[in-house]
C-alpha cells in the first residue's frame, strides 16, 4: 500500500478516457461502480468540454454483485451502440471492475456487434494515467489500422516527388496540458517545411482516419509518453520513422525542424530563417541581467520537465538546482538530464517527497505541476505551471502553446511573471526597512496574495511544528522558516542575535540562500556561533 | 433499511396516497460516498480519514476537492497495489505500517476514520477488524473506527450518514437521572451550528449538542432522554442507531427555508415543553429577516421551472423550499433515494402531483430533462457544461452540500443559489 495525499496521475482508466474523449466517433463502456462516474468532470469541468465524455458506466452496485454484473455490462455495451451510434467501441474495466473479472472482452465479443471492439487490458493496480492512454492509443490503432498492414515482404511505395510529404501527429488527448494549442502550433512548422498533417491521433480523429494512419510518410511524436508506443509499432508494421525531438524551446525547436526536415527528406532552411520568437532577444536584452542563475527547480510529466530544464538553463540562464518528475516510464531519460545540470534526478509519484526536496533546495522559482504550485505558494516562492496534472487555470482562453515558436514566447512570459523584478530586487536590497516597500509586501507586479513575510517569533514557531500543519490561505511561511536556538540539532552553529537581525533585512528571496551558505560556510570551518562577521564573510566566500 | 415497512407506517400516518415515484435503474451519474470527506474532514477538526482504497479513489477525491482545498487535507488513501491482492495478511501489515506512519506525521490526530471504498469491499478487506487492531495499538492517543464509503454501497452523502453511524456507538450512555437533552444529527456549517445553538438556548432548552461534534472528544452523550433532530435527510443508518440506543426521533421537515427552519424549531419546542408563544418571539426577528432576504429572489425565481437530476438527497426538501417559498414549478425531483419515513412531512408539503424519481438511469433522464426545457437544471457537475451548451441553465448541485443553507439567516442564500444562473444568463451579452 501507497500512502497518497495527491496524486500526480489518475487511474489508467482515465488515460482511456481522455483517448475515447479526444476522438469523434468512438464509445468506451467501462465496467465502474457509479462512483467512477466523477471523471466526467474532469473534462467538463477543468476542460470546459461542451459534451459528456463518450463513456457508458455500467454503475454496479453491491446487490448486483451476487446476480449478474456480466449481464449488466452487457446490455451497458448494447444500449450504448444502440443510442451513441460510435465507429468503434472500447471496452474495459475500471479498478473495481477489474477485480469483478467479467472479461469485458469476451463479453462484448460474445454481443456479436457489427462495429469494430477494442478490448483494453489496463491494470489498476499497477499502472497510471499515461501508461493508459499510450496503451489505449496503441490498442486503438493496432486494431482499427492493423488490417491494413502490408504483407510481409512488401515495400513501402517510395512517395511521388511531385507531391508533398505528409505525417501524422501522434500523442495529443483530452484533457492535456496545453495540447490543444500545440497540435496548432506544430502545424504551423509542418506547413513552414511544406509538410501535410495526414491524421492527428486521437484529438479529432474519426475511427476511420484512424484505420488510415499508415499511409503517412511518417510520424510526429508530441508526447512520448503517450505516443512514442503507438510510434514504434507503426513504425515496425507500415515503416514509418518517427521524431524524437519535442520542440518546446529555441534549441528544440530548430532541432525539431531539422529531425523532421531530414525525415521527410526537404529543406529546413526556409523554416529556421529570420526570427520567429522573441524568446531569444528578450533574453538577451539587458533587462533580463536578473534572471542569470535564479536557482529553479523543475518537476513534471517527462516530457515537460526535461524541455523545461533544458529552456531554463540554456535559454533564460536560470540555474537548475533541482529535476524530477513523476513519469517512471521517463526515468531514463531524465536521469540523463539530470546528469547535465549535475543535480540528483528525482522520479517520484509521492507528493511529500517533492515538497520536501523543495524545501530542502530553497529554489527562487519553482518549474512545476499545480501540485508544486501549492508548495511554492505556501513556501513564498514564485512558480509556473509546465506540466499535467491540469487544473481549470491550465485551459486559457488565449492561444498559449509550450512548442515551437509561439510556445517559447509563452514560456519566457509565463515563468519570469512570478519572479520579483530586477530595479524592483535591487530597491528591496538596498532600503530593507522602509515601511511600505519591505519584504512583506512582496513583488509589487503580484498583488496582495503575494507577500512575503516578516515573522514575529511567535509566527516562527508555529511554521517550525514537526508537522505539516494545515495552513490557513493568508500565512503564507518563509522561504527558509527561521528555526528557533530550541530547534536547532546539537553542534550546529548558533545564530547570534546580531547576525540573525543581519539577516532579516537580505530580501526575502535570497535569504534562504543566505542562511544557508553562512550555516555551510560555519560548520567548515567548526565555529559554534555566528556572528556578523561569520555572515559576511560566508557571503564573500561564496559570491553572489 | 426495510423500505417496505417504513413506506407502510408513513403511508398509513398520512392516510393519504404514496407519491408518484419513477424507479430507475440504469447508469447512476452520482458521486459515492467518499466525497463526504471533503466537508467531513473539515468538520471534525481533529479526525483524519485515510481511505483504504485505489488510485481511482486518490484521484476522486482529489479532481472533486481539488479546487477548494490549499491546506494539507486531512484525508488520504492507502493505495492498493499489486502485491497487497496477492495475499490478505500481507494487506493488514501493509496497512498498519501505512497507519503508524501517518499518525507519526500527525500527532495532531485523536480519530482516525479507515474508509472503505469499492475495491476494499470487493476483496473483502476487513477493516472493521482492522480499526480494533489498530484502537489497541494506538489507544488511548488515537481511537480508530472505519466506515464504508464505497461507491458500490453509498451515494454521495450516505457517507456522511455512514461516518456519523460509525460514532454512535462511540457515543457515552447518558447518565441515569440525566435530564432530557436535544441531540441535532447532521454535519452543519460551523456558523448555522451557531445560530441553532443561541435560538435554542433563547427558547430555554438547556442540553443541546451537535453530531458530529467539532472536536472527535467531545462525543455527546445519548440514551432514552435525547430528543434527536435531524438536520439532514440523508441520516437513515445513523438514526437507527441513535433510535436503537434510545434517541427517539422528533418528526419534522428539515430547516431549510422559512418553512421548515420554522416548523424544525417547534418540533424542538414542542418536545421541550417550550411554550407556543415564546417559539414566536424568539424566532420573530430572524423569521422576518428571513422573508426579507427572500424577497429580492421571488421576482426572478416566481414561476419559473426546475428539474432536478439526484445528487444528495437534499433534492426533496429543496424542492419543497422553492415550491412553496418562491413559489418555483417542479418538474422533476430525481434523488439518489427517497427516505419515506425522515421524508414524510416534506412529502406531504409537496406540491400534489409532484414527479419524485428513485435511483437513475441518466440518459433516460436526460431525455426527459431536453424534452421538458426547464428554465433550472440542477445536476452534477459532470452533466452541467453540456446542457448549459445545450441553452439550459444549470445549477451545479455540489454547491448545496458546501455551502451554508440551513436556517432563517441562510434561506436568502439558499435562493440566491438558484436565482444567480437565472440573473447571469440575462446579464450575459455573449
Amino acid at each position: 500500500m501507497q500512502l497518497t495525499v495527491w496524486t500526480y496521475e489518475g487511474p489508467p482508466h482515465v488515460g482511456a478516457m481522455r483517448i475515447a474523449t479526444a476522438l469523434e466517433d468512438v464509445h468506451y463502456v467501462l465496467h465502474a461502480p457509479q462512483g467512477d462516474t466523477y471523471a466526467d468532470l474532469l473534462f467538463t469541468m477543468i476542460e470546459r468540454r461542451d459534451k459528456r465524455p463518450p463513456v457508458t458506466y455500467t454503475t454496479f452496485q453491491a446487490r448486483d454483485l451476487g446476480g449478474d454484473t456480466a449481464e449488466l455490462f452487457k446490455d451497458a455495451a448494447r444500449d450504448a451502440v444502440e443510442r451513441f451510434a460510435p465507429q468503434a467501441i472500447l471496452v474495459g474495466a475500471s479498478c473495481t471492475g477489474e477485480l469483478i473479472q467479467d472479461d469485458p472482452a469476451g463479453l462484448a465479443k460474445a454481443l456479436g456487434l457489427s462495429l469494430p471492439v477494442i478490448p483494453l487490458e489496463l491494470p489498476s493496480y499497477s499502472k497510471k494515467e499515461n501508461w493508459g492512454a499510450a496503451e489505449t492509443l496503441y490498442q486503438l490503432v493496432r486494431g482499427l489500422a492493423g488490417p491494413h498492414v502490408p504483407k510481409p515482404g512488401e515495400e513501402r511505395p517510395a512517395r511521388d516527388p511531385e507531391t508533398r510529404p505528409k505525417c501524422n501527429i501522434l500523442g495529443p488527448t483530452a484533457l492535456g496540458f496545453r495540447h490543444r494549442d500545440d497540435v496548432i502550433e506544430v502545424r504551423k512548422l509542418l506547413e513552414s517545411l511544406g509538410i501535410d498533417v495526414h491524421v492527428v491521433a486521437p484529438m479529432g480523429a474519426t475511427a476511420a482516419e484512424i484505420a488510415r494512419v499508415g499511409e503517412a510518410d511518417f510520424n510526429v511524436v508530441l508526447y512520448p509518453e503517450i505516443g512514442r508506443s503507438t510510434a514504434s509499432w507503426l513504425k515496425r508494421m507500415f515503416g514509418q520513422p518517427f521524431t524524437t525531438v519535442v520542440p518546446i524551446g529555441i534549441g528544440a525547436t530548430r532541432e525539431f525542424i531539422r529531425e523532421v526536415a531530414e525525415i521527410a527528406g526537404v529543406d529546413p532552411s526556409a523554416a529556421l530563417a529570420g526570427e520567429p520568437s522573441r524568446l531569444p532577444w528578450w533574453s538577451r536584452s539587458i533587462d533580463s541581467t536578473y534572471l542569470t542563475n535564479k536557482r529553479v527547480f523543475v518537476f513534471g510529466d517527462g516530457t515537460h520537465a526535461i524541455a523545461a530544464a533544458r529552456v531554463a538553463q540554456e535559454e533564460l540562464g536560470f540555474q537548475v538546482v533541482g529535476l524530477g518528475s513523476y513519469s517512471r516510464e521517463m526515468a531514463r531519460e531524465l536521469r540523463a538530464a539530470a546528469a547535465l545540470y549535475d543535480v540528483e534526478p528525482l522520479i517520484t509519484d509521492d507528493y511529500l517527497e517533492v515538497e520536501e526536496k523543495i524545501e530542502e533546495l530553497q529554489p527562487e522559482l519553482v518549474l512545476g505541476t499545480q501540485m508544486e504550485r501549492h508548495i511554492a505558494k505556501r513556501l513564498g516562492v514564485g512558480c509556473a505551471v509546465i506540466s499535467a496534472p491540469v487544473h481549470v487555470q491550465d485551459y486559457p482562453a488565449r492561444y498559449a502553446p509550450q512548442m515551437g515558436w509561439e510556445g517559447a514566447n509563452v514560456l519566457f512570459d509565463t515563468w519570469v511573471h512570478p519572479l520579483v523584478m530586477g530595479l524592483e530586487e535591487h530597491l528591496l536590497g538596498m532600503f530593507r526597512e522602509d515601511f511600505e516597500f519591505h519584504d512583506e509586501a512582496g513583488a509589487s507586479h503580484l498583488g496582495h496574495g503575494a507577500k512575503g513575510t516578516t515573522q514575529t517569533a511567535a509566527e516562527a514557531e508555529e511554521d517550525s511544528e514537526p508537522e505539516a500543519q494545515a495552513a490557513p490561505e493568508e500565512t503564507i511561511e518563509t522561504p527558509a522558516a527561521p528555526q528557533p536556538a530550541s530547534a536547532q540539532s546539537a553542534g550546529a552553529p548558533a545564530w547570534t542575535d546580531e547576525a540573525e537581525t543581519e539577516l532579516r533585512k537580505i530580501p526575502f528571496f535570497v535569504r534562504g540562500k543566505a542562511r544557508r551558505n553562512t550555516e555551510k560556510y560555519a560548520a567548515q570551518l567548526g565555529l559554534t556561533a555566528i556572528t556578523l562577521e561569520t555572515l559576511y564573510d560566508a557571503k564573500a566566500h561564496f559570491g553572489k | 433499511m426495510s423500505e417496505l415497512a417504513l413506506r407502510d407506517t408513513t403511508a398509513a400516518e398520512r392516510g393519504c396516497a404514496e407519491p408518484e415515484v419513477l424507479k430507475e435503474r440504469g447508469q447512476r451519474e452520482v458521486f459515492c460516498g467518499l466525497t463526504g470527506i471533503i466537508w467531513l474532514h473539515r468538520k471534525i477538526q481533529d479526525a483524519f480519514f485515510l481511505i483504504v482504497g485505489s488510485r481511482t479513489c486518490a484521484h476522486l477525491m482529489q479532481s472533486a476537492a481539488g479546487v477548494m482545498i490549499f491546506a494539507e487535507p486531512r484525508f488520504g488513501t492507502a493505495i492498493i497495489e499489486e502485491r497487497d491482492l496477492a495475499g490478505m495478511a500481507d494487506a493488514n501489515d501493509e496497512l498498519d505500517r501505512v497507519v503508524g506512519r501517518l499518525l507519526a506525521r500527525r500527532p495532531d490526530i485523536k480519530t482516525l476514520f479507515l474508509v472503505g471504498s469499492c475495491p476494499s469491499e470487493v476483496i473483502k478487506l476487513d477493516l472493521s477488524r482492522a480499526a480494533q487492531r489498530l484502537s489497541r495499538q494506538h489507544m488511548p492517543e488515537v481511537r480508530v473506527l472505519n466506515y464504508t464509503g464505497s461507491g458500490i454501497e453509498t451515494t454521495f452523502t450516505q457517507g456522511e450518514d455512514m461516518c456519523l453511524a460509525s460514532l454512535v456507538p462511540e457515543m457515552p450512555a447518558e447518565a441515569a437521572d440525566a435530564a432530557p437533552s436535544l441531540l441535532v444529527v447532521g454535519a452543519l456549517a460551523d456558523v448555522v451550528e451557531d445560530q441553532f445553538a443561541r435560538t435554542f438556548k433563547a427558547l430555554g432548552i438547556e442540553h443541546v449538542s451537535f453530531l458530529p461534534p467539532r472536536r472527535s472528544a467531545e462525543l455527546p452523550a445519548v440514551g432514552p432522554q435525547t430528543r434527536m433532530l435531524l438536520a439532514q435527510p440523508f441520516l437513515c443508518e445513523t438514526a437507527r442507531l441513535l433510535e436503537e440506543r434510545g434517541a427517539q426521533r422528533l418528526e419534522a421537515p428539515f430547516p431549510l427555508g422559512v418553512e421548515g427552519t420554522t416548523e424544525w424549531l417547534q418540533a424542538a419546542a414542542e418536545a421541550f415543553g417550550v411554550d407556543g408563544q415564546r417559539l414566536r418571539e424568539v424566532i420573530a426577528p430572524a423569521q422576518r429577516r428571513a422573508k426579507v432576504a427572500l424577497e429580492h429572489y421571488r421576482e426572478r425565481l416566481g414561476g419559473k421551472s426546475i428539474f432536478f437530476f439526484p445528487d444528495s438527497q437534499l433534492e426533496v426538501p429543496i424542492a419543497r423550499f422553492l415550491a412553496r417559498e418562491l413559489g418555483m414549478t417542479l418538474v422533476e425531483v430525481g434523488s439518489p433515494y427517497l427516505h419515506r419515513q425522515h421524508l414524510s412531512r416534506e412529502l406531504e408539503l409537496l406540491p400534489a402531483g409532484t414527479q419524485l424519481s428513485e435511483g437513475q438511469h441518466v440518459d433516460k433522464q436526460i431525455d426527459r430533462c431536453r424534452a421538458a426545457t426547464p428554465d433550472l437544471v440542477v445536476c452534477g457537475l459532470g452533466l452541467a457544461n453540456p446542457f448549459e451548451s445545450e441553452g439550459m441553465t444549470t445549477k451545479w448541485s455540489i454547491e448545496l452540500v458546501f455551502t451554508p443553507i440551513h436556517g432563517f439567516d441562510q434561506a436568502g442564500d439558499l435562493a440566491e443559489l438558484f436565482a444567480r444562473p437565472l440573473l447571469r444568463k440575462a446579464k450575459l451579452e455573449v
